[in-house]
């Protein structure tokens, strides 16, 4: 498969690169790593005019933090999240997504920035960010702004991101001295989509959570924020009840479609299932 | 053609130049510019891991990347692994566990085993089931692919404290 023809640009500084967006936005795509793109163009599905790579723009490789919040840059792969001992000690949401994207050898160019770009509704990275309260760093040639991830999303592989912007960094916050996460995914086979995700934050003091994020993937439009059932657990003690309410709400705020990965209902029980699950979880840590 | 551009790349030791529409995939690149067909492809959607390829020592999928993404870098491929007319030890350790049937997807797993040797000399049946994981083998003969890559780091083990010895 041949994409359509177009011209190619390797800008290494990001002032230039964001230059020839100004001129080009419209007609352009970002090129970061390109295992989403390439395959859309491959198909054709996406025939951008002009592609700016921005692989050769030192210093986007970023994964470090900063006055105690995450910064992910640009061109940090999901590889790079698997292996880094910083994600493993204090970011388990993270580091439980990382293993279950897409395949190795994918892993070792598709980036975490650039899945936020995408916004498939089965990806799994805006679930993660959407649970954790992320933000993305979006630069254009006249300033910076921040975006929440829930804000970016705007349906199925659209974003608010204007067309002359280039997502420079996600930025997380800091998850607090007592936290919990994770991500559960179930996937009819390594490197298939998600049938369905749940990413879950907690931030703890004590006996209780402080501050809940719940996150879905694959189950509706785009990644869903589970508001309902983070509400149920802010400030609660995570007992059975509390961790079967909580689940039963998310399963609520999920809206699958029945396809080939499974029926609706099979979808929103999972949902409900792996909600459970994880708080369960967070019990069980808590109470080691 | 219109929109050429000149690309640099060092494939399997020796740079290799040439002009290419951006357009071009780095797979097509290799085995219709340069002839070396030993990449395969596969499923064409970066499923299966048939043309897999090294990228500065790392594993990609080449068919899924932009021949010119990859100016001034260094390519291995699976005719890249044999040096000097020696077998590299992952290419032995398919031929003595029988790690190929159809030998389709070989060239890709060759270089995942080579490339999770670099990291990780002894791999347990585990590691090696997980770094091949996003690579299909249709004769579904993995039993023997694991066999193959833990015999290469058993050879290339043997080889280094023989060195040392």
């Amino acid at each position: 498969m041949f994409p359509r023809s177009f011209e190619y640009f390797a800008p290494t500084s990001i002032e230039d690169a964001l230059a020839l967006l100004a001129e080009h936005g419209e007609d352009a795509k970002v090129l970061a790593g390109g295992q989403s793109l390439i395959p859309l163009m491959k198909l054709r599905f996406a025939a951008p005019d002009y592609i700016v790579d921005i692989n050769r723009i030192q210093g986007l490789d970023y994964l470090e933090e900063q006055d105690g919040s995450l910064r992910i840059g640009a061109l940090v792969r999901t590889s790079d999240m698997e292996r880094s001992e910083l994600i493993a000690s204090r970011y388990p949401a993270m580091a439980a997504a990382a293993p279950l994207i897409s395949d190795p050898v994918v892993r070792n160019l598709g980036t975490v920035v650039g899945s936020l770009c995408h916004a498939d509704p089965q990806g799994d990275w805006a679930s993660v960010m959407l649970a954790m309260g992320a933000e993305l760093v979006c630069r254009s040639a006249t300033g910076e702004r921040r975006v929440a991830i829930g804000d970016l999303i705007d349906g199925p592989f659209t974003t608010t991101l204007e067309p002359n912007e280039i997502a420079t960094e996600v930025h997380v916050p800091d998850p607090g001295a007592h936290s919990f996460g994770t991500y559960l995914k179930l996937e009819r086979k390594v490197g298939d989509f998600a049938s369905v995700g749940v990413a879950v934050h907690l931030a703890l003091d004590g006996d209780r959570v402080e501050r809940a994020g719940i996150a879905l993937t694959a189950v509706g439009a785009g990644n869903i924020k589970a508001k309902e059932a983070e509400d149920a657990l802010a400030g609660a003690v995570l007992d059975d009840a509390t961790i079967d309410r909580a689940a039963s709400l998310a399963a609520e705020a999920a809206d699958p479609k029945t396809d080939l990965r499974g029926s609706a209902d099979y979808k929103r029980e999972i949902v409900r299932v792996f909600v459970t699950r994880a708080l369960s979880q967070a019990a069980t840590a808590k109470a080691a | 053609m219109a929109n050429e551009t000149t690309i640099s790349i060092t494939v399997n030791g020796r740079e290799r130049s040439s002009e290419v529409e951006p357009r071009m995939l780095l797979v097509h690149w290799l085995r219709e510019g340069l002839g070396l067909t030993g990449t395969h492809i596969g499923c064409d959607t970066t499923s299966c891991g048939a043309c897999t390829v090294l990228l500065d020592g790392t594993p990609v999928k080449s068919c899924t990347m932009f021949a010119v993404q990859a100016d001034g870098r260094a390519l291995t491929t699976v005719e890249g692994l044999q040096q000097n007319g020696k077998l590299h030890a992952i290419q032995e350790g398919f031929k003595e566990e029988h790690g190929l049937q159809c030998g389709f997807c070989t060239p890709g797993m060759m270089l995942l085993g080579a490339a999770l040797l670099e990291d990780n000399p002894n791999p347990s049946e585990k590691d090696v089931r997980w770094a091949i994981s996003g690579n299909l083998c249709r004769c579904t003969g993995y039993q023997n692919i694991v066999k193959a890559v833990q015999y290469a780091g058993q050879k290339i083990e043997s080889e280094r404290s023989g060195a040392q010895a």
